[in-house]
């Protein structure tokens, strides 16, 4: 029987980041099962219950407490890793707190601080993270909102606001921007060039970004309007006012577009609007069915398509020979027949479904794209999992940011005896891992003791801080064949798939 | 300011939140202010957002 301990520590708050960097230690301790610290909103609290982890102590604790959980197989070693916990927390490598930088603790000292701010990036919690955006707008400031879990009406009301006053309001559920050459959260190093991006999805603008950089191009601005800015709800606020705003931009020359499938009424609007502009498009509705697009745009089903309209039509190649299929199959083991995609970008699995459905090859996702069911109704399908899905990030960071579950899952899938392909993104740049690469070797066994071939993409330029050749490079000595782009990526995939079948 | 004149202005952040997106602006030589940010002592977000409406 383990034992479960809550602490509150009362009127003390940390960034959720840090909290899990702090968790993921402590839970690693001996005889530690799951260790959680969470501030005591009552969102973290219905997580910290729905996992176990909440005892009345901890129920009782406010929004503005921290709670310590630790569940250990007994009382002394869980009491133990909450002094572990607490040593953590006061450590001043952890906190500000303790440290000697002073930060200004409201908006508008911050504003007195640093005279002529511009942009307001948000990534406190989703349930405070709308009035906060409205501070900022109201004192005229556009706003990146990287926070999540805020409501669309929220959205609406954000986003309206913002367009009324003339503001940028990207997100919410904003994960990356270039505004003039500066990333902004998770973004690349890419060098400026006249290529402008719209994206409602953070790993398709980092993709395409990355692949027009390690191609030769520049892009000038790459504008984030959240994932829902498409649905009829929100009607593409942000994205008709991010092409008036290309569209008058002199150093952007042509404009890529990058979303899901809209809804049909605001896919019109969105067209419509391009139509009128006087600059080229290249559009990328991920996965979605051919729709008629003005004479001015062209449609691209996937990333990779639509970084080479972009380049003018460059084709994305190999720098070196290309992996043999037939030689990869001959690696699987036995009876392996399978591939298994873990995917830390959520475009990027869209993607691959993209190239599965078009090979007709029978294929399941938990973030399926139209035409492709979910795994538990396709018990035979190859299966594209995103690990940045809710499902998977309930109280635990973003895979880009923590490999921990994917690595743990890759190890699962090594095992599993029908899996003959893993296939996987390794997404760097500004807030990723600091060594994702590194991190994915160190969890696989030898490549001569592997039975299934792992094939990966790294989304990620030279210059970002982890450099794209010394992941790729570390990749390759570890055994994982890197293909040029996630696209062809999950080609290779389908190929060696195919001769095993 | 415009948004057609913040693409063509340096642009000067105020990071409220997480604390590595102001490291990482500071790594790139943008002018960045980091928010020491905590839950408003008002803790009930609805009302906090009440307040935030009214400018507060």
């Amino acid at each position: 029987m383990s034992a479960l301990i809550n602490q509150v520590r009362r009127a003390f708050y940390m960034d959720s980041v840090a909290l899990m960097r702090i968790s993921r230690s402590v839970g690693a301790l001996p005889g530690v099962a799951t260790a959680a610290l969470m501030i005591g909103s009552a969102t973290n609290k219905k997580l910290m219950q729905d996992a176990g982890l909440l005892s009345d102590e901890g129920a009782a604790a406010g929004a503005n407490d921290l709670i310590l959980a630790v569940r250990a197989d007994d009382p002394g070693t869980a009491a133990a890793a909450l002094d572990e916990a607490r040593k953590l927390l006061d450590k001043p490598a952890t906190s500000d707190r303790n440290g000697e930088e002073w930060h200004p603790k409201s908006l508008d000292t911050a504003l007195r601080q640093l005279p002529g701010a511009n942009v307001a990036l948000i990534s406190v919690p989703g349930e405070f993270a709308a009035a906060e955006a409205r501070r900022a707008l109201h004192r005229q400031l556009h706003v990146m909102m990287f926070s999540d879990n805020v409501s669309i009406a929220e959205e609406v009301a954000l986003k309206q606001e913002a367009k009324q006053r003339g503001l940028l309001m990207m997100g919410p559920d904003c994960g990356t921007a270039i505004l003039g050459g500066t990333p902004l959260a998770f973004a690349n190093v890419v060098p400026r060039g006249e290529i402008g991006i719209i994206a409602a999805s953070g790993t398709g603008l980092q993709e395409v970004s990355c692949l027009i950089a390690r191609n030769g191009k520049g892009v000038s601005h790459a504008i984030g309007v959240g994932g829902r800015d498409l649905k009829a709800e929100v009607g593409g606020i942000m994205t008709l006012m991010a092409i008036d705003a290309l569209e008058a931009d002199a150093s952007t020359a042509q404009i890529v577009l990058i979303s899901k499938p809209p809804e049909p009424s605001v896919a019109k609007l969105v067209l419509d609007r391009v139509a009128g502009c006087g600059k080229p498009f290249s559009i990328c509705f991920i996965g979605a069915d051919d729709m008629h697009v003005p004479a001015n745009a062209g449609l691209s089903a996937d990333l990779r398509s639509t970084a080479e309209r972009a380049l003018a039509g460059r084709r994305i190649a190999s720098s070196g020979a290309p992996a043999s299929a037939a030689e990869l199959a001959s690696r699987a083991g036995p009876g392996r027949t399978k591939v298994c995609g873990l995917f830390s970008g959520g475009t990027m699995c869209a993607e691959a479904q993209v190239f599965f459905r078009r090979a007709g090859m029978v294929v399941a996702s938990n973030a399926p794209i139209p035409g492709v069911g979910k795994p538990a109704a396709a018990p035979d399908a190859h299966v594209l999992l995103d690990l940045g899905d809710d499902a998977y990030t309930v109280g635990r960071p973003h895979p880009m940011i923590d490999p921990t579950l994917r690595n743990d899952m890759l190890g699962g899938a090594l095992t599993d005896g029908r899996t003959a392909v893993i296939l996987l993104d390794v997404v760097i740049g500004y807030g990723a891992h600091d060594d994702p690469a590194g991190e994915l070797i160190a969890h696989l066994p030898p490549a001569k003791a592997r039975q299934a071939i792992l094939i990966a993409s790294v989304c990620g330029t030279q210059e970002d801080p982890q450099s794209y050749s010394r992941q790729v490079q570390v990749l390759q000595e570890g055994g994982v064949v890197v293909a040029p782009s996630n696209a062809h990526a999950a080609e290779l995939a389908i190929e060696v798939a195919r001769r095993l079948a | 300011m415009e948004i057609h004149k913040l693409l063509q202005a340096e642009i000067r952040v105020v990071n409220i939140g997480l604390r590595a997106f102001a490291r990482d602006l500071e790594r790139c030589k943008t002018s960045v202010v980091h928010v020491d940010w905590a839950p408003p002592a008002v803790s009930n977000p609805r009302i906090a957002a009440l307040l935030a409406k009214l400018g507060a």
